[in-house]
């Protein structure tokens, strides 16, 4: 039978439940099946579609419910259709129904109930009460968001993975956080006895309070709303809210009712195919259980619907034993468990290695001849994780204290070793899209594979292979220099060599370009060494910083006087509206909360600021990659709602970096209250009001592609704040890729270090490098030695000789820049303007004469 | 010092700059008769002179845009969008159909001249 001439009809296809494995299923059936023999409907109870629940945390540090979305363009259509807020809540087999609260009946062929699981919350006495919560869904966040912000304490019920993980929300949410495990110890499904006692002691160390081996007994309402915890050995504690995340349970209600046939323990029974008792009804993810298994991850429920997804098209795929192996960063800390964590395996050797100081603990199960690795549990540093997993059950290549100390060779991974388990990608697959489809880095390898878009813990290992293959990006700065920006400013810092000429006479080669002149030219400036127009440092300049104003598309350019904070007293204002006037500059209020004059001639630009300087008004950098502007609201001031004074310290922080050269611009934010009007969010460094103190956020930005900043530390001092962002600054001047904003650059360092956040916070909070330092020495040399460049420059005859239209005519205008008029200012002609009569501009005072 | 691919028929020289005037690695502009010319020193004492014109954004720039070398060969890049030009030929090496007008000019008495085109 071929498909042209003889397709069967359309049938229907009925999904309930549109979370990540039933999404999931839905593309699967549309990859297999484009000529469309599936009419597909999916009902879905909550009122978004799918979205990526195993990254729900990040929901809470600024990624957006939009940005979690999972839903591809084009998914879905008049023939593959998607209902939201409307749960299926009867199935009838015989007539092959299903019914929907809202009352909508939809038939089907073939059914798949991908409901997922429910929190389970412990039949305590009180646990319904106001104040408590799940963890499972973004509305749950929303929820424990608003609670959070109006309590200073919150309680989590259960140690383990995602416990955890919910204290970490809790505790970035700025609540005082206990964590409270029935087990002897935390995570006690995943590490053992040891690593849970190393991991106590880190998470402690972070503030967080750890209760174990504790059972709770009932919780009652106080009068002030918040909560009494009471537990099983009398003791209580009170608290603001409680989080219930003590396991999950499959959602088999629908399945019950329907009369399927349930796991022992619950959950849908289904057969190797995923097939339940019903051969017209399939279960997949969370809800279902395969020969009666039930998997609490998002690898084995994606398995799942690749299965079902071959058998609806005549397939007959089965469902494999599948990785249980987890890694995950909790609160900073690294850890990870796979194969045969508790060394179940008979006779299996356990080799341990514990640093209770340092707090690393990792161990490995291995055979008892050692000759074959089993399982293992780290924690602390679980840097080998990706490559260790992929060696369960192979012959081990080094001893196992080799591989618990200098870690594991990849060289040798074999072709079918599974290096992503969440989307069950193996190296040889990887290599074949490096090498067939050209995937030269980590971004093109996960768009072409899907490895590594899950939980990322393997790209470390994708990076791996990437650079085996040869074909790793060359991360030269150009043609000239062989080195990255990063190595090239470790370079001129360690050799003190302070002129390009030397720098590429001994570490490039060639006469140098756009690219490393500039580049060069910002790592000068970086570390200070003076004017950036001084001697040959001003042929390396962009003609931005040549002529310290932005070109623009005619070759005027704009000029924009610093305005810390936006805060501008009446009579710079009236000097900048009177420069405008008298020069005939077009004027217009940027985005930074300063004033932008634009048309204004190389020969201009002089006179315009030495009446700007002379009114007491400096360089605004708008020019430079540099620190640009930190925007601020009026704060508690003026504002009714305001907390802390926002406008004070963005001067006070505008002051402090203004002038520092970085890979790229640099702007920051400072909200007064949780309203967030100075958008600090969208801002590389982001700073938010609390009752306490301030937030600070990083790495946001606006642009091409809008990023919102990750929270990075709460409720600090105005001192504490001070000292966090200056490390910051510093370390990204130092480490980030030319024109590499903070966004990309945390990007990056997630995928060299596993989580970009959690790596700043061990180099610049735990000074893991040992450099805080001299990230602060470097950062006081910068304040001490800053001057305005622009009145620099006219103080030096040397440097204004270069402001001129022509060597040989100083003083004549550039006849080809002309302007009309529009809206009462000038803008400049373009090709389509009645050219017979453009009005022109001249003359040393120049007015603007009107058509 | 010439540009070396441009026969220059009896012509205009004007004067523009002292030679010292020019910074090494680095362009200025002059004004020839109305043409807007842009005249480089490189690092070896070479002296170039292109049409300050920059074909692609139609201002008249050159002459601000960074000196430097691709696989040997002395370029200017436009500051406007960084399309880069031989200085010897007035070549576009981003682009094979573009070409900027090449400047005869030599150097006398310590004055930059410039010829007619
Ligand atoms: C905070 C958190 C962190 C996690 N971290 C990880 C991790 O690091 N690694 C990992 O592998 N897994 C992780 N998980 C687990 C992972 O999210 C789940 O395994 C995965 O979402 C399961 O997908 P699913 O489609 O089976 O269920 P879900 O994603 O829960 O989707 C089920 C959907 O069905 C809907 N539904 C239920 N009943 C009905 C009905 N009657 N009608 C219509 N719709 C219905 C539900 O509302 C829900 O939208 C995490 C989970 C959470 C909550």
């Amino acid at each position: 039978m071929t498909p042209h001439t003889n397709v069967p009809p359309a049938r229907d296809l009925v999904v309930v439940g549109n979370g990540m494995v039933g999404q999931r299923l839905v593309e699967a059936v549309r990859e297999r099946d484009p000529e469309r023999r599936w009419r597909i409907t999916v009902l879905g109870e909550e009122s978004r579609a799918a979205y990526d629940r195993v990254a729900l945390t990040s929901y809470l540090t600024g990624t957006t419910a939009d940005e979690l979305g999972l839903v591809p363009e084009g998914c879905y259509d008049e023939h593959c259709v998607l209902h939201l807020g409307d749960a299926a809540q009867d199935i009838d087999r015989v007539a092959r129904t299903v019914t929907t609260a809202s009352g909508r009946t939809v038939g089907y062929d073939a059914l798949v109930l991908a409901t997922g699981s429910v929190p389970f919350v412990p039949p305590v006495p009180g646990a319904g009460a106001d104040g408590c919560f799940v963890y499972r869904t973004l509305d749950d966040l929303d929820k424990i968001r608003e609670r959070a912000g109006r309590v200073g304490s919150g309680v989590v019920v259960g140690g383990g993975l995602l416990g955890l993980e919910a204290a970490n929300a809790l505790h970035s949410l700025g609540a005082d956080t206990t964590v409270v495990e029935f087990a002897p110890r935390l995570m006690p499904a995943q590490v053992d006895q040891g690593g849970g006692e190393v991991l106590r002691r880190r998470i402690e160390g972070l503030g967080l309070t750890v209760r174990v081996a504790t059972a709770t007994e009932r919780l009652e309402p106080l009068d002030d709303g918040g909560l009494r915890m009471v537990f099983a050995d009398g003791d209580v504690l009170d608290t603001g809210m409680v989080v219930f995340s003590a396991g999950i349970r499959p959602r088999d209600g629908l399945a019950r009712a329907a009369g399927l046939e349930l796991g022992p323990r619950g959950g849908v029974a289904v057969d190797s195919g995923c097939r339940t008792s019903d051969p017209a009804v399939w279960a997949v993810g969370e809800c279902a259980v395969v020969d009666g298994s039930g998997y609490g991850l998002v690898a084995p429920g994606y398995e799942m619907a690749e299965v079902v997804a071959d058998r609806l098209l005549g397939g007959s795929a089965t469902f494999g034993e599948s990785d249980t192996s987890t890694k995950l960063k909790l609160l900073g800390v690294d850890v990870a468990s796979f194969g045969d964590a508790h060394a179940a395996t008979p006779d299996a050797l356990e080799v341990v290695y514990a640093d209770p100081v340092g707090g690393v603990y990792k161990k490995l199960v291995v055979t008892d001849d050692a000759s074959q690795l089993l399982g293992g549990v780290l924690v602390g540093d679980a840097s080998a994780y990706a490559a260790l997993r992929t060696m369960v059950g192979e012959p081990l290549t080094d001893t196992p204290e080799q591989l618990l100390t200098a870690g594991p060779q990849v060289s040798g991974l074999d072709d079918a070793a599974q290096v992503c388990s969440c989307q069950n990608v193996t190296a040889g697959t990887i290599r074949a899209a490096i090498h067939d489809e050209a995937c030269h880095d980590v971004a093109a390898v996960k768009g072409c594979t899907r490895a590594g878009t899950t939980c990322g813990s393997c790209v470390p290992l994708i990076k791996t292979l990437l650079a085996q293959s040869g074909a790793a990006a060359s991360n030269a700065l150009c043609e000239h220099f062989e080195l990255s920006r990063a190595e090239l400013f470790d370079v001129v810092r360690a050799t003190g060599l302070r002129t390009f000429s030397e720098i590429i006479a001994r570490h490039g080669s060639g006469r140098g370009c756009d690219i490393c002149k500039p580049a060069v030219a910002s790592i000068l400036a970086s570390l200070g060494t003076g004017h950036i127009l001084d001697g040959e440092q001003a042929t390396l300049q962009d003609t931005n910083d040549r002529f310290l104003a932005n070109i623009q598309r005619n070759g005027t350019y704009s000029v924009v006087p610093r305005v810390p904070g936006g805060e501008l007293t009446p009579e710079a204002l009236i000097t900048i509206g009177e420069v405008a006037r008298d020069f005939g500059l077009y004027s217009k209020i940027t985005g930074g909360q300063r004033i932008d004059l634009f048309g204004a001639r190389v020969e201009q630009l002089p006179a315009i600021w030495r009446r700007l300087v002379d009114a007491g008004l400096e360089s605004g950098h708008a020019y430079g990659k540099a620190l640009r502007t930190v925007k601020s609201c009026v704060g508690s001031t003026w504002c009714r709602y305001g907390v802390q004074d926002s406008t004070s310290l963005a001067i006070m922080l505008e002051t402090r970096y203004r002038g520092l050269r970085a890979p790229h611009k640099i702007k920051a934010g400072v909200s007064g209250c949780a309203r967030e009007c100075a958008e600090a969010r969208s801002k590389d460094v982001g700073v938010i009001a609390t009752e306490n103190g301030w937030n600070l956020y990083v790495g946001g930005n606006g642009g091409f592609r809008p990023r919102h900043a990750d929270l990075f530390a709460s409720d600090l001092t105005t001192d504490r704040l001070v000292v966090l962002v200056d490390r910051l600054l510093m370390f990204y001047v130092r480490t980030a890729d030319r024109l590499q904003r903070t966004a990309a650059w945390l990007e990056a360092l997630g995928d060299e270090h596993g989580d970009g956040l959690a790596y700043l916070h061990r180099v610049l909070v735990d000074d893991d490098l040992t450099i805080c330092a001299d990230l602060d020495a470097a950062v006081q040399r910068h304040v001490g030695s800053y001057t305005d460049e622009w009145a620099a420059v006219l103080d030096d005859e040397e440097k204004l000789k270069r402001f001129v239209s022509f060597v040989n005519a100083p003083g004549t205008p550039d006849p080809s820049i002309r302007f009309v008029t529009e809206r009462g200012q000038i803008r400049p002609t373009a090709a389509d303007d009645d050219t017979a009569a453009p009005v022109t501009v001249a003359g040393p005072t120049l007015e603007v004469v009107r058509r | 010092m010439t540009s070396g691919t441009v026969t220059a028929p009896a012509r205009t020289w004007t004067a523009v700059c002292g030679y010292d005037d020019l910074v090494p690695e680095s362009g200025a502009p002059a004004l020839v008769g109305t043409d807007q010319v842009a005249v480089f020193r490189t690092h070896d004492g070479a002296v170039y002179a292109l049409s300050n014109h920059d074909p692609f954004s139609t201002a008249s720039v050159l002459s601000r845009g960074i000196v430097g070398s691709r696989d040997g060969v002395p370029t200017v890049a436009s500051p406007m969008h960084k399309q880069v030009f031989d200085l010897r030929t007035g070549a576009c090496l981003d682009d094979p159909e573009v070409r900027v007008t090449v400047y005869p000019v030599r150097v006398r008495a310590g004055r930059v001249e410039v010829g007619s085109a």
